[in-house]
């Protein structure tokens, strides 16, 4: 087992990592920036050691920096959490080159599958539908408008090295591809340093459901269930469930044979999520691998009884599956509200602030998620999200009515936050009965 | 009677002497008398004194001496000083190698360029510079010692030498 390791992160994951590592006897090592110094997880790690100031480019995102605190940490290995470094290639080479375990995938599975027209011709090799669309990259308008009238509007423009939602536009017609076609390229160099693109058609009103997996570095590899993430606004996710409603044992079964064969064929070592879009005829189609551990693990690790973080510095220490995957069952329902310090009558506008009252939910069948406690300042440098409130019942209609509970006793104030957003949603007919899509949140608030 | 009125007098006078001299408990035995006088205590007020600049790991303390107003000159000889703080995270050197002289001894006078450590960071030697000019007053670290980012290394008296 490894015995010493550096958190790559902030926040909720961090804690969360800090708190696998004390489980497993494995000793953490956390950084911070100085808009983190007064963070309480810190001093649950063994060490705690400043990287850089406030903002994350200079702190959280410094390769260097991070290198020397694992350094002069005297770490085995670093958990990039998710987000930041997590699925940054040159991070995972350079820890490789230090001698320093970088708990993920290797370099080369991390390139194929962090380059999403790459990751699409692997799942077609290995048999799994995707989303019709481009063979690779499209090079020109010229080219795209072809194939858009080729497989007809509406079409979807996507970042090669995007992912995570970024990085995609829907063009309906012939004038709205020449408009957002050289602005999607321009987008994607400067938030991707890539300007590729390639196509798909837009699939209407689709589910987002994604496989869990482990994989270890001798090719075996387990799922663990689907999650349902159909509740995005602009393509972040807020809700999530696990498993998906509508969802049929045999399709269930199916969906998740394609996420080991696409994991097993890209040679992929350590935890990761393969997303797809579920059309209305229960069709699925590959979308890409998130190869990294995502924030709504807590969703698996509720109905299946596994902790996936433990898994990670398992695999990590070289330890190899003997789990069989027929042993993984899962049993109830769980949803997580991710709630972040936004303004929802804002249009969501980031709250940053001192929180000066907090009273956390709890009782039967509550997760708390959180790095934040009465006293603690949101920042604005980071990510508004500030918890994850995770339920789990034994029926859908049970998680729904603890979550509601656990939502209506949670008090975070003055910071706004989209609490009041996620009951909303939660109190929706259609949510309820579980006939949603993407659009969903869109078109209701 | 009169002895009444002269102990009520005398008790008067021990209260004006304990709230003169802040006392919270006053005792007097004289042969068979005795005297016992408590008083309670309000909040006395405070005064703090501006606080030391911070050394590294540990919060800015305050004093607190009832009664004193302003800062104390050690606190006053404190505020002209400056730090020097590490903008890397690494291992602090104090000399170019094992074998050279450290680049500043307390006392050395520096200027804004001058090499004042070696912060090794991911095998690579940094020369950190001073960044003002002025006296070296204290040296924050040791020879070898991990540092993070914005951690002191160096105190310093501005000024030109």
């Amino acid at each position: 087992m490894l015995s010493r390791i550096l958190i790559a992160n902030r926040g909720e994951i961090a804690l969360r990592i800090i708190r696998a590592c004390h489980e497993l006897g494995i000793e953490a090592v956390a950084v911070y920036s100085e808009a983190d110094k007064d963070a309480a997880y810190l001093k649950l790690a063994n060490q705690a050691i400043c990287i850089g100031p406030a903002g994350a480019a200079e702190s959280y995102l410094n390769i260097p920096r991070i290198i020397s605190a694992a350094e002069i940490g005297d770490v085995d290995a670093i958990h990039p959490g998710y987000g930041f470094l997590a699925e940054n290639i040159n991070f995972a080479q350079i820890c490789k080159d230090c001698g320093i375990t970088f708990i993920g995938p290797p370099v080369e599975a991390m390139r194929l599958l962090g380059d999403k027209v790459e990751a699409r011709k692997l799942a077609r090799k290995v048999k799994v539908r995707v989303v019709p669309g481009s063979e690779g990259t499209i090079e020109n308008e010229v080219e795209a408008l072809k194939l858009a009238n080729e497989m007809g509007y509406p079409m979807m423009i996507k970042a090669v090295a995007g992912g995570g939602g970024r990085g995609m536009r829907v063009v309906h017609n012939d004038i709205s591809l020449r408009a957002a076609f050289s602005a999607a390229r321009t987008e994607a160099k400067a938030a991707f340093g890539d300007g590729s693109v390639y196509l798909e058609k837009f699939i209407a009103q689709p589910r987002h459901v994604e496989v869990q997996v482990i994989a270890d570095n001798e090719g075996n590899a387990l799922h663990f269930y689907e999650r349902d993430c159909t509740i995005q606004r602009r393509h972040q996710k807020m809700i999530e469930e696990s498993p998906c409603g509508v969802l049929d044992e045999r399709t269930r079964e199916h969906l998740a044979e394609a996420a080991l064969k696409i994991i097993k064929e890209a040679g992929y070592v350590n935890a990761a999520t393969v997303e797809f879009l579920l059309d209305k005829n229960n069709k699925f189609y590959f979308i890409e691998v998130n190869a990294r551990i995502q924030v709504e693990h807590p969703v698996t690790e509720m109905v299946t009884g596994h902790d996936l973080i433990k898994w990670q510095l398992k695999i990590a220490s070289g330890h190899t599956i003997r789990f069989r995957q027929k042993n993984i069952k899962h049993t109830g329902v769980a949803i997580e509200c991710r709630i972040n310090a936004e303004d929802p009558e804002n249009n969501f506008a980031p709250c940053p602030g001192k929180i000066t009252r907090y009273v956390a939910p709890g009782g039967p069948g509550v997760r708390l998620d959180t790095h934040v406690y009465q006293g603690w300042t949101v920042s604005p440098n980071y990510d508004s999200m500030i918890c994850k409130l995770i339920v789990h019942q034994r029926t859908r209609a049970e998680a729904i009515a603890t979550m509601k509970r656990a939502l209506s006793e949670f008090v975070i104030e003055p910071v706004k936050t989209t609490i009041p957003v996620c009951l909303d949603i939660l109190s929706q007919n259609l949510f309820v009965k579980n006939k949603i899509d993407t659009g969903f949140v869109e078109r209701h608030f | 009677m009169a002895q009444k009125h002269s102990d009520i007098e005398k008790i008067k006078q021990l209260i004006d002497i304990m709230k003169a001299n802040d006392l919270t408990e006053l005792e007097i035995e004289h042969g068979d008398d005795k005297i016992a006088l408590k008083r309670s205590q309000s909040e006395p007020p405070r005064y703090f004194v501006p606080a030391l600049a911070p050394s590294a790991g540990s919060g800015a303390e305050a004093k607190e001496s009832p009664g004193i107003k302003g800062p104390s000159t050690e606190a006053q000889s404190e505020e002209e000083l400056v730090e020097i703080t590490s903008p890397l995270v690494g291992t602090f050197y104090a000399a170019a190698s094992p074998d050279s002289e450290p680049y500043v001894e307390t006392g050395s006078q520096v200027e804004s360029q001058t090499v004042v450590c070696v912060i090794e960071a991911m095998k690579v030697m940094n020369e950190i510079k001073a960044e003002a000019s002025g006296t070296i007053v204290e040296i924050l670290v040791k020879n070898g010692e991990a540092v993070e980012y914005g951690q002191p290394l160096f105190k310093l008296r501005p000024g030109d030498s």
